[in-house]
């Protein structure tokens, strides 16, 4: 099976640092993968190696099946936004893609590139500015742009580093869709990011690195389910504390009050919030509310590598 | 690639302020000598160039020529070679250059071209409004050369046009050691600042007497050897060790080049 990013071994050291730390990575052709991790965790310096902007210290990667070296550099059938956008500031937002289109020589990529340019400013909402200096651009419109021009060339893979970076709300969403509807379309794509909402929003598929390695690996529901908080506010914390505590499956993260107050606790196994809520009341508890609390990527992430020994 | 690079010159401000800049050099030296011509007496003071010009205005494209060259085309190297890689890491574009993809070898190479081309361009300049200047205001005639003899307009204006494409052939090893900083810095300022510096420093010990020995090695060596065009035989001596110098140096710190961007971590 041919995968869009496969890396094996792939290891980035700085002096004595791995930035990337033997990482194996298998991206499956025609996925929305989400690449989640906190800052600092490895993402960008992979995307890096995966496009060949950096050189890998040992290990390899193979994009599409062929492999990625600083000398090849990536194939004109990938797409991609390495951190933020950048443009010729002098230059418009349709001069801009042109020369990108360009700068590749004049075979064919090139010729279908600029055929394309219109059509791209259009599909990310910029061909209204498209005569204006990319200087006047917002840093919306900027990273709009970037998105315009890694789908230039028509990839079979998007490679995206934080691709929502500086969008509002609206931008966001707009975006998601975008992506979505490539994916649908065939095309693979790959998301960096460090917002849990973001990835879980969009996503068939998540891997979460950490300290340059991934530390878990599958959809977005089942990340998720590694750390279920549920908030609870109860009219005696005291006897609610009593039968959390016998029943199994389930633990106290905190409990505050004394009386009426709120407790919090996390779930495990089976157990779901419904019938934690059953067990309470037929406590003679009175349950003023109970809150499943979505958890942030740090919770996540704090709770994956718990149990991974993390050498530093 | 090379046709993108020059497309983007043309588009900034600084190319064309440059060009100005330059080709308003012999400009003002056509206006200057016309408002106050060298006087007879003060011949022994005046430079022999410019005691020529008035009677004749081919000298101006000469003279604007041998002004320009220490420092603005220290600076247009600096422009053009020294900011090639250096200006487009600082701005984030050489990533995306890059992942187009454009081969690293490849673009050091367009880089290179261009700088030199966009170089040329501005000493055609230079010759242009001197001609054009020097022409309108003193007119074109035989021109005497530096050992006594005459050269015919034809002969004189070939001379000229001789002089500038010596100038931007020996200015090649200098926009190799401009394009080798562009590859070490990801600021792009600093590496024009640099060219021009190593471009003038070099000169500066080109001229000193004391560091005779060392004036054969530095990359402007015998930038001022078109002069020999002007004498009668032709001097080619200086024009020899000019192109030997810059030849060398554009091998050596091509290779430099080359070896350094590809071994690089582009991390801007």
């Amino acid at each position: 099976m041919t995968f869009a990013i496969r890396t094996s071994g792939l290891t980035k050291r700085y002096d004595d640092v791995a930035a990337v730390d033997g990482l194996d990575l298998e991206v499956e052709c025609g996925a929305l993968y989400g690449f989640l991790g906190p800052n600092g965790a490895g993402k960008t310096t992979t995307i890096r190696m995966a496009l060949g902007l950096i050189h890998a210290t040992s290990g390899a990667v193979e994009v599409l099946g062929e492999r990625v070296s600083t000398d090849r550099g990536p194939l004109e059938r990938v797409g991609a936004l390495v951190e933020e956008p950048a443009f010729y500031r002098y230059l418009s937002g349709r001069r801009n893609l042109e020369y990108f289109a360009r700068a590749g020589g004049r075979g064919e990529g090139t010729r279908r590139r600029l055929a394309r340019v219109d059509a791209c400013l259009a599909q990310v909402g910029l061909i209204h500015a498209a005569d204006k200096r990319v200087k006047a651009y917002s840093q919306g419109m900027r990273q709009r742009l970037g998105i315009g021009l890694a789908l230039l060339g028509e990839p079979e893979l998007l490679m995206l580093d934080e691709p929502t970076n500086g969008l509002d709300p609206t931008g966001m969403r707009e975006m998601r869709q975008i992506l979505r509807a490539l994916a649908d379309g065939g095309t693979t794509v790959f998301v960096s990011s460090h917002l849990l909402a973001e990835v879980e929003a969009m996503c068939d598929r998540v891997g979460v690195m950490a300290q340059g390695r991934i530390v878990a690996e599958g959809p977005p529901g089942t990340l998720r389910g590694a750390a279920d908080r549920v908030r609870i506010e109860v009219d005696d914390v005291k006897a609610a504390r009593a039968v959390v505590e016998r029943t199994p499956d389930v633990s106290v993260v905190s409990a505050s009050g004394d009386g009426s107050g709120v407790l919090q606790v996390m779930l495990a196994g089976v157990l779901t919030p419904g019938a934690l809520n059953a067990a309470l009341v037929a406590a003679g508890i009175q349950v003023n509310a109970l809150v499943p609390e979505r958890d942030t990527l740090e919770d996540v992430f704090l709770h994956l590598v718990e149990g991974i020994d993390v050498p530093r | 690639m090379f046709r993108v690079e020059i497309g983007k010159a043309l588009r900034r401000w600084r190319t064309w302020l440059l060009a100005a800049a330059l080709a308003g050099v012999p400009v003002l030296i056509v206006i200057a000598v016309k408002a106050s011509p060298p006087q007879p007496q003060a011949a022994e003071d005046a430079p022999p160039f410019l005691l020529q010009i008035v009677r004749n205005g081919l000298f101006a494209p000469l003279t604007g020529l041998a002004v320009v060259q220490p420092f603005f085309m220290s600076l247009a190297i600096g422009l053009f070679a020294g900011d090639a890689i250096a200006g487009e890491a600082q701005s984030g574009t050489l990533r995306y250059l890059l992942v187009r993809p454009v081969r690293r070898v490849r673009l050091l190479v367009a880089k290179y071209l261009s700088a030199m081309t966009l170089t040329g361009a501005l000493l055609v300049g230079v010759i242009l409004a001197g001609l054009l200047a020097g022409g309108v205001v003193f007119g074109f005639g035989p021109l005497p050369t530096l050992s006594g003899t005459t050269l015919s307009t034809w002969e004189a204006l070939v001379r000229v046009i001789g002089s500038g494409a010596y100038i931007l052939v020996a200015a090649s090893g200098i926009t190799a050691v401009g394009l080798f900083i562009s590859t070490l810095t990801d600021s792009g300022p600093g590496a024009i600042v640099a060219t021009v510096i190593v471009a003038i420093a070099s000169q500066v010990i080109d001229q000193i007497p004391n560091l005779h020995t060392l004036h054969p090695y530095v990359p402007t060596h015998g930038w001022l050897g078109f002069t020999g065009l002007f004498r009668f035989p032709v001097d080619w001596s200086g024009m020899r060790a000019g192109l030997t110098v810059s030849a060398v140096y554009t091998i050596a710190f091509m290779i430099l080049a080359i070896w350094n961007f590809r071994r690089r971590d582009i991390t801007s």
